[in-house]
């Protein structure tokens, strides 16, 4: 049997803390900075990197190479404001580049390439994240490193084909070091997944394609602490996590809303309004 | 040279530690002795090539030399993105292993020859693209992937090809092969084309238009200073690929043509290779080739035609297909 967690009752509706109020603003920052950007898929993953990187992710943001890290790819690479804010928060690139996001010359773009300190990949086209994350575990093991690999995924990213090659090649290496994550927000670009194409059940085709499940609600940062450090839930699986979240988490015009999977040329009104949801959620 | 290419894999192996074999779902037995020798870097992966290159790319990613295999359309047609992305976007050291070339799958039908392979491969940024002509060629280039920056892509032909033997040394990367001296006609050649245009070459000589045959074993860096030095002034330059004469050797001859315009006097250019369509008719790679001009009568024929020296009718010097 597996010592999966259960799910949970999702998503939770208490109020976000400082530290995720705080997240948010920088996520904001960058949208404001490059008038563009995908504010929903990035609000939704803000607890999920932050407890990664707090809580998980073991890493030297003096020493982005250092071969002993963790590494994370983050495949959905369209969410890329929330870890430019995380890797402004830790350090690993100054604050100020989050203003010039996009702009003519800029360190930071609207998909994140693998020059910026601390991306370990390139992403933006979907569906790659998974089959490199392979490759890395794979070397890890290889050279007898007790590095581990997490790679965050979209829930309308898992439409891609080359997704379940990945997944499949990764139960038969039976790589324990690797874990998953799904950014469950239930919205892609056009509405909502359930309609565009439906990925359930989600739980039952991940366990089926020999992964270990484990299920957290994914604003509910106790939760994720829990459910990542539960990691490798089975021992020679891999995991993934199935993460229940919003999209537009923490801005209440963008929560549940396709409208905001991107954004551009928001009036100063409009980021002062977002800047308000935030204080308030 | 596919025997000997797969076998350089395991011998370079050995030498080096970094280097791994991935293949996806190829014949029962290949490298076996690899598999056995060194099991940890022997990887046969399902028909999932997408999977294929983003796993070669995270090893890559920490020090490995992959060498990934697979039939040559899988990878650069279905898993074009991957290459593009994975490989070449992160510049990582891995060596992608095209079988079939060219015609060589003719009895297979159109979706398993590679005919567009070079056009593909060549366009992506900081890709490099090598089409040896035979097994000592292969043996002596293999060697110097180990060190090449970033992806390569190895065109792969059928096997059993007749050594070209020359006077140049040792092969390297980026550096072409005259295997015949130049005359008033350049042939500039790849992969198994070089032996056809070759044997065109020699019954060409011996009525009295004098050719030489430039090889070109890597066609992205393409050694264009070589080029430039043969081909100045030359009555005729023609080039010989088992390709589309979209976007392949003769394209990225004509580019260099007209991009040096002002350092050379361009010669009469040329163009031999496949028509753009996709092949059917099966039989064999000859017979393709063949019905395509592609073989050393229909090349003679075709140079004997443009310098107006036609020793049959016209229209015999037309591909047939």
């Amino acid at each position: 049997m597996s010592n999966a967690p259960k799910s949970t009752t999702l998503p939770v509706k208490g109020r976000l803390d400082e530290r995720s109020r705080h997240l948010r603003n920088m996520v904001i920052d960058a949208l404001e900075g490059g008038a563009r950007g995908h504010p929903g898929a990035a609000l939704s993953l803000i607890e999920i990197l932050r407890v990664l990187y707090d809580d998980v992710l073991r890493f030297r943001s003096d020493e982005p190479d250092w071969p002993e890290r963790d590494r994370l790819i983050l495949s959905k690479g369209h969410g890329c404001l929330a870890l430019y804010a995380m890797l402004a928060d830790k350090g690993y690139i100054p604050a100020e580049e989050l203003n010039r996001q996009s702009r003519p010359g800029a360190m930071l773009g609207g998909h994140p390439e693998d020059h910026i300190p601390g991306v370990e990949a390139s992403t933006g086209s979907l569906g790659h994240g998974l089959a490199i994350g392979n490759g890395l575990a794979l070397a890890a093991r290889m050279q007898k490193r007790d590095s581990r690999v997490f790679v965050i995924m979209g829930d309308g990213e898992i439409n891609e084909g080359s997704v379940w090659e990945a997944a499949m090649c990764a139960a038969k290496h039976g790589l324990e070091n690797l874990v998953a994550i799904i950014d469950r927000n239930k919205l892609q670009s056009y509405g909502p997944t359930a309609e565009v194409l439906d990925i359930e059940p989600l739980a039952d085709k991940w366990r089926s394609f020999g992964f270990a499940v484990g299920e957290a609600d994914g604003h509910d940062v106790a939760a994720l602490r829990d459910v990542f450090r539960m990691t490798p839930i089975e021992p020679g699986r891999p995991s993934v996590i199935i993460c229940h979240t919003v999209k537009g988490r923490g801005v209440s015009m963008a929560e549940h809303n396709p409208e905001w999977h991107h954004k551009s040329y928001l009036s100063d009104a409009e980021i002062a309004e977002i800047r308000k949801s935030i204080g308030e959620s | 040279m596919r025997a000997t290419c797969i076998d350089m894999v395991h011998e370079l192996a050995r030498r080096d530690p970094r280097v791994i074999y991935i293949g996806s779902d190829l014949g029962a037995g290949t490298l076996s002795a690899m598999k056995e020798e060194m099991p940890e870097r022997f990887f046969m992966e399902g028909v999932a090539e997408a999977n294929m290159i983003g796993m070669a790319a995270g090893l890559a990613m920490d020090g490995y030399i992959p060498f990934v295999h697979t039939i040559s359309t899988f990878i650069t047609r279905r898993a074009l993105e991957q290459v593009a992305i994975d490989l070449c976007l992160h510049k990582l050291p891995v060596r992608i292993i095209g079988n079939g070339g060219g015609l060589v799958y003719a009895p297979l039908g159109p979706t398993h020859m590679a005919v567009e392979d070079i056009a593909v491969m060549r366009s992506l940024p900081d890709m490099t693209v090598i089409a040896p002509m035979d097994a000592e060629e292969m043996r002596r280039l293999m060697p110097h992937t180990l060190e090449w920056p970033g992806p390569v892509y190895i065109r792969l032909a059928k096997g059993k090809d007749e050594v070209v033997p020359h006077n140049e040394g040792a092969s390297k990367i980026g550096e072409a092969v005259l295997v015949r001296p130049a005359g008033d006609v350049l042939f500039v050649t790849t992969g198994v084309m070089t032996q056809r245009a070759l044997a065109a070459a020699e019954a060409l000589s011996s009525s009295g238009i004098s050719c030489g045959v430039l090889h070109m074993h890597t066609l992205k860096p393409m050694d264009g200073q070589r080029l430039m030095a043969l081909a100045d002034g030359k009555r005729l330059v023609v080039t010989v690929e088992e390709h589309t004469l979209i976007g392949g050797l003769g394209s990225s001859v004509a580019e260099y043509f007209v991009d040096h315009a002002g350092e050379m006097t361009i010669p009469r250019l040329l163009r031999l290779g496949l028509p753009d369509k996709f092949l059917s008719g099966y039989g064999s790679q000859n017979y393709l080739l063949e019905q395509c001009g592609l073989d050393p009568e229909g090349i003679e024929s075709r140079v004997r035609a443009v310098l107006g020296e036609e020793k049959t009718s016209s229209s015999a010097a037309r591909p047939k297909i």
